[in-house]
């Protein structure tokens, strides 16, 4: 163990290593993490209440057990992001709609768009 | 490291050409949300990044962890998280965009104290970073309720039967953090420093589900 160090470093095992390492993922794909960072960023700058979008996200994991009494397929983050868009389209902030018709746009890009980069993937 | 927060991060596919029709995934739904509120100017891209570094890299249960060999080292200190982590907290100046308060509960031999958020997932992210995946699924947030010993059994911690089990409830106003006691082949503890004494304390030993000195 070297001397105190001023920022926290990131351990890659051990018993202080982040949630990722230290048992099993927290986190499972990329979206997650940056769904979690705009909800964040949202509640810092104020332009969500926090407390609103936990309620949000309390009502919606109970509606969806409800009406998925045994359980199965249950995914914590998409509850995340049913919340996160229901809060902000009441706040008026974006309509539910306009997102779904920029995420098929997005879904429409033809598949290898973001490998663009002259440097990557030169094989084939 | 798996890039699990790579930003603009995109779906890939081994299929080629335009694919009409396709319903949007999790990851382009999110991709639009962020790239709305971007255009919008309620986030940026950097103050997400850098959010998400925050909680995850630079706080992590790095912070707990220093918080509970802390307490180990220093009684005084300890008394003070146990009656007022809040204070603690604010010293630390770990940015939390929580409102609630933080309790600090102490496992003693006589009481085993073990955390869960029956509603959904509230979580002392400022001192733990990121909830584990267990954590939110709802068979542990309804079975460490009710049969409290046989869920820590199966998570790996037999609770002696004569050892009390407290059950903490995270809400809107409180979240807790479980104060772990040290491992018995510890051996003398000043004989330590913060840094190795953080070292075993994991963050299933903070949520109550570990003892510390365990993976």
């Amino acid at each position: 163990m070297t001397a105190p160090q001023a920022e926290p470093v990131l351990d890659s095992h051990g018993p202080a290593a982040p949630p990722r390492r230290n048992g099993e993922l927290a986190l499972d794909e990329p979206w997650q993490g940056r769904l979690f960072g705009v909800t964040m960023a949202l509640c810092r700058s104020g332009a969500v209440d926090h407390e609103r979008f936990r309620q949000q996200l309390i009502a919606e994991i109970a509606l969806w057990e409800a009406e998925h009494p045994n359980g199965g397929g249950y995914s914590y983050w998409d509850r995340w992001q049913a919340a996160l868009e229901a809060v902000l389209e009441r706040a008026a902030i974006l309509d539910v709609a306009t997102l779904t018709a920029l995420a098929a746009e997005l879904a429409a890009r033809p598949a290898g768009h973001d490998h663009a980069h002259p440097h990557q993937h030169v094989a084939r | 490291m798996t890039d699990v927060f790579g930003a603009g991060a995109t779906e890939a596919s081994a299929a080629t050409g335009v694919t009409p029709g396709r319903p949007p995934t999790n990851a382009q739904r999110t991709e639009a949300l962020e790239s709305l509120l971007v255009e919008r100017g309620y986030v940026t891209t950097a103050e997400i990044d850098r959010l998400v570094e925050h909680f995850l890299d630079d706080l992590g249960p790095m912070v707990g962890s220093r918080i509970v060999a802390q307490a180990w080292l220093d009684p005084a200190y300890k008394q003070r998280l146990l009656t007022d982590a809040d204070a603690v907290l604010a010293e630390l100046d770990v940015g939390s965009t929580q409102t609630e308060h933080l309790v600090v509960v102490e496992n003693t031999p006589e009481v085993h104290n073990v955390v869960v958020c029956t509603l959904c997932s509230c979580y002392p992210w400022s001192v733990l970073g990121l909830p584990p995946a267990w954590y939110k699924d709802p068979a542990y947030r309804s079975r460490i309720v009710r049969e409290p010993r046989a869920v820590l059994a199966e998570m790996g911690t037999e609770v002696d039967e004569g050892t009390e089990i407290r059950v903490w409830d995270s809400s809107a106003e409180v979240r807790y953090l479980v104060l772990p006691m040290p491992p018995d082949d510890v051996g003398e503890l000043h004989d330590r420093t913060i840094d190795e004494l953080a070292q075993l304390v994991g963050r299933d030993a903070m949520i109550g589900v570990a003892p510390a000195g365990t993976r």
